[in-house]
């Protein structure tokens, strides 16, 4: 009915037309016949229309805006080897699709041309699977998975061609709020804010993966459950932040770091002040803020130049203390560190105060210990004058760890390794159903 | 059944499939030149509304013969099965060419009951919200530039425009269309379900009066009288936003007002901006998931390098600000639908942080 009465008119957009014709006859139940015989008729009619597209790649931008707008749950969109020009951004809202290319090298949807949209790819959805391509040069976010379970990123290259720079967009691989998330044999290069950023998400795991030339290279925020392993964090800012912030739905816990190498993240921070992670020092390797049970183990750390583990608290990165929620726990708590490798780091810390610490405490030409910790404990929670055990903060390696004493101003600085041999409860791996 | 040459208008119901053009709904449309409704179908308006880049919006409100909506007090109206909401979007024309729109005050409603000339004014799209047995469905129709019918334009688009001032200041912007599936980013107000949902018809927007052909009433009492509003409590009990642009109101009325209509839909506790944990809905008080004293926590680039999102008395170090004046898609609020700064409401906006007591104390 439509057909006939589309083919008598005469109209400017008469292959945009045929296009929407044929994503209405999927919805009409396959009219066959008259699918081919109006097709027909509608070519004939577009006979000597001026095609007004630039490039075969920004044609391309429309077919996979109607693919995703049409797709079904069970579909498979392969997207062949080439790359595809998009000038905005693009959205899936079907649970169970999977967006696959050719390989992150041969299939590129590059969004250097990209005139509007927060991100790349925002997908709300769950069962969600995007493989083997990349994702270039969005102006905010590359992707963004905003609340969907089951989520699944492998293969997958995020970066900003022009290297690292403020102007870049934030976040390279971004599941927020979701629920078993897998992200692995993958890449974030260049992201002003973190290139792999798992948000206020449960059962997570993230290995295998490159980040380099980020300010945050992995970035765990108040997520209950993480594995972060296999990966290499290196040129960040900082290496692998687990960090937990104030006035969200849920605080994070039980972030398992091991077998990743985190070397050299020595970037400058290239963030914009007023993030989280523009107070990352240029030079941490991995970083706990104001999360708790967090066990870092054999792990390779190499060269990160403030220090190769830090932990602190929201407290010493500046909050409002008035205005915080109420109920928000700022110090780190239960953290395990054992088993790591450590090379070189803490020759030139970042930023007047940890410079200047280091200057005095250990001199021109000496070095921050390999573990560096703020020093903010929790009075309130210690009983008989000390915390709970289960709450320590515990290094098992052999190595010495800075109280910076930043509660006081960094005044009475001190080498407390030999206080902190302890041991805590191994933590649960996180299992995904679909691994 | 599908001629064009049809004199008048028929609304009707479409409850499955996309159709290619608006006129197939014959809600809105064009005839003999002018803008024209069908019978039965009610044009109404926003106490404050939604701003998309200085566009004009007639919208209208269709429910099937013998059916009406059913009151609530605070949540969107609970419309009828069949139900065709409409929203046409459209600018005031200069006399250069179409690329040209004139940046003036909204009174389509006083032209509607006038006449609504197409030749005074650029249509640039028509979004349908229908409301069919699986819910609500999104469909979007561009205009065709000789301004008789929209088509079906599913896959967005951008249409390069010039704004004009009264003054005569010119700024080129893209107004984006979005795609059926970005109707969501709005629409979809619950993060989790997803489901499509109208924003603006509820009971606080609602409240106003309406110029309609013949007087001006309230457009509530209106619906009632006319039967297609059922289980209103007496109008004593409506809630009610206040006209932001209107400078007789308080500035914390016109303030949340606006941010009502132009950001809680997301920023809400259930919306798809409750990872920002900033909530900007009427039920949220002014505290911190209201943006006082409050850290931002993916706000990449949208900090512009400021620590809270409202410092009160300091617009110029409040984040909420910042990305109300700014037209950087990765930094700009709302994320989707306008190019332009809204400068008068950034102006009240600022006025309103201003006027707030107190500050921000870094512990």
């Amino acid at each position: 009915m439509w057909a006939g009465y589309l083919a008598l008119r005469r109209v400017p957009t008469c292959e945009k037309l045929i296009l929407n014709y044929l994503g209405i006859i999927v919805l009409m139940n396959r009219i066959i016949t008259l699918t081919v015989l109006s097709a027909i008729v509608l070519l004939a009619g577009c006979e000597g229309t001026d095609k007004q597209q630039q490039t075969p790649d920004s044609d391309y931008q429309r077919r996979l805006i109607e693919r995703l707008i049409d797709a079904v749950p069970g579909d498979v969109i392969d997207i062949p080897e080439g790359r595809f020009a998009f000038d905005r951004s693009l959205m899936l809202t079907t649970d169970g699709v999977t967006i696959r290319g050719a390989g992150a090298d041969k299939t590129i949807l590059s969004f250097k041309n990209q005139v509007v949209g927060a991100e790349g790819l925002l997908v709300t959805a769950s069962d969600f699977t995007l493989e083997n391509l990349a994702i270039e040069d969005t102006i905010g976010d590359a992707l963004k998975v905003n609340n969907g379970k089951n989520i699944i990123i492998r293969g997958v290259r995020v970066e900003w061609t022009n290297g690292y720079s403020t102007d870049n967009g934030a976040y390279g691989l971004y599941p927020v709020q979701t629920e078993n998330v897998l992200i692995e044999d993958s890449v974030a290069i260049g992201a002003s804010d973190a290139g792999i950023y798992v948000g206020q998400s449960r059962n997570v795991v993230v290995r295998n993966n490159r980040a380099e030339w980020n300010v945050a290279g992995i970035e765990i925020e108040n997520t209950i459950g993480a594995d972060v392993y296999g990966n290499l964090a290196t040129n960040n800012t900082g290496g692998i932040l687990i960090f937990n912030m104030p006035n969200l739905p849920q605080a994070g816990h039980h972030t398992r770091v091991f077998n990743n190498r985190v070397i050299a993240n020595n970037t400058e921070n290239f963030g914009h002040a007023g993030t989280p992670v523009a107070s990352v020092p240029a030079g941490s390797g991995i970083l706990v803020n104001s999360n708790d049970r967090v066990e870092i183990f054999n792990n390779e750390l190499v060269d990160n130049n403030t220090a190769n583990i830090i932990i602190s608290s929201l407290h010493t990165t500046g909050y409002s203390d008035s205005e915080v929620q109420q109920n928000f726990d700022a110090y780190p708590e239960s953290i395990w560190v054992y088993g790591n490798q450590f090379s070189g780091g803490g020759e030139t810390p970042d930023g007047l105060d940890l410079k200047a610490l280091k200057l005095a405490m250990f001199g021109f030409g000496g070095r921050f210990p390999d573990v560096l910790f703020d020093g903010y404990i929790d009075q309130n929670k210690f009983v008989d004058g000390e915390l709970p055990p289960a709450l320590r903060i515990c290094i098992s390696d052999e190595v010495e760890v800075l109280n910076a004493d930043a509660p006081n101003g960094f005044t009475s600085p001190s080498l407390v390794g030999a206080d902190m041999r302890c041991e805590l409860e191994p933590l649960t791996p996180v299992t995904l159903a679909f691994l | 059944m599908w001629s064009c040459s049809e004199p008048s208008l028929v609304a009707r119901t479409i409850v499955s499939g996309n159709p290619p053009l608006l006129s197939d709904w014959g809600q809105v449309g064009v005839l003999n030149n002018r803008v024209v409704l069908a019978d039965a179908v009610e044009p109404y308006d926003l106490a404050s509304s939604l701003f998309t880049d200085y566009a004009h919006k007639l919208r209208t409100v269709w429910m099937p013969p013998g059916t009406a909506a059913v009151y609530r007090s605070d949540d969107v109206l609970e419309f009828p099965l069949g139900t065709v909401i409409t929203k046409t979007f459209y600018y005031p024309r200069t006399a250069i060419g179409d690329q040209q729109v004139r940046r003036a005050p909204d009174t389509s409603a006083q032209l509607l009951a006038g006449e609504l000339g197409v030749d005074a004014i650029r249509l640039i799209e028509t979004r349908i919200l229908v409301r069919r047995e699986s819910g609500w469905a999104a469909i979007p129709y561009r205009w065709n530039e000789e301004q008789t019918d929209a088509t079906l334009q599913r896959a967005g688009d951008i249409v390069p425009l010039t704004m004009v001032t009264d003054t005569g200041v010119e700024e080129n912007f893209s107004y984006w269309v979005p795609n059926v599936n970005q109707c969501s980013s709005c629409h979809g107000i619950d993060a989790k379900s997803r489901a499509l949902h109208p924003i603006g018809p509820k009971v606080r927007h609602l409240n106003k009066r309406y110029h309609f052909d013949t007087a001006e009433v309230n457009q509530l009492d209106r619906w009632v009288t006319a039967g297609i509003l059922e289980g209103a409590p007496a109008s004593s009990e409506w809630g009610q936003n206040v006209d932001w642009a209107d400078p007789e109101q308080a500035l914390t009325a016109s303030a949340r007002a606006y941010l009502d209509i132009n950001c809680s839909h997301c920023h809400s506790k259930q919306g798809p901006a409750n990872t920002s944990g900033l909530h900007l809905d009427p039920a949220t008080p002014l505290g911190p998931a209201f943006g006082l004293c409050k850290l931002p926590i993916a706000a990449g680039k949208g900090t512009g390098n400021r620590s809270y999102d409202i410092v009160p008395g300091r617009p110029d170090d409040s984040i909420l600000v910042h990305r109300l004046e700014s037209t950087i898609p990765d930094v700009m609020m709302p994320e989707i639908g306008r190019a332009l700064r809204h400068t008068e409401a950034v102006s009240m906006i600022r006025d309103w942080v201003h006027e707030l007591d107190g500050g921000c104390t870094t512990g």
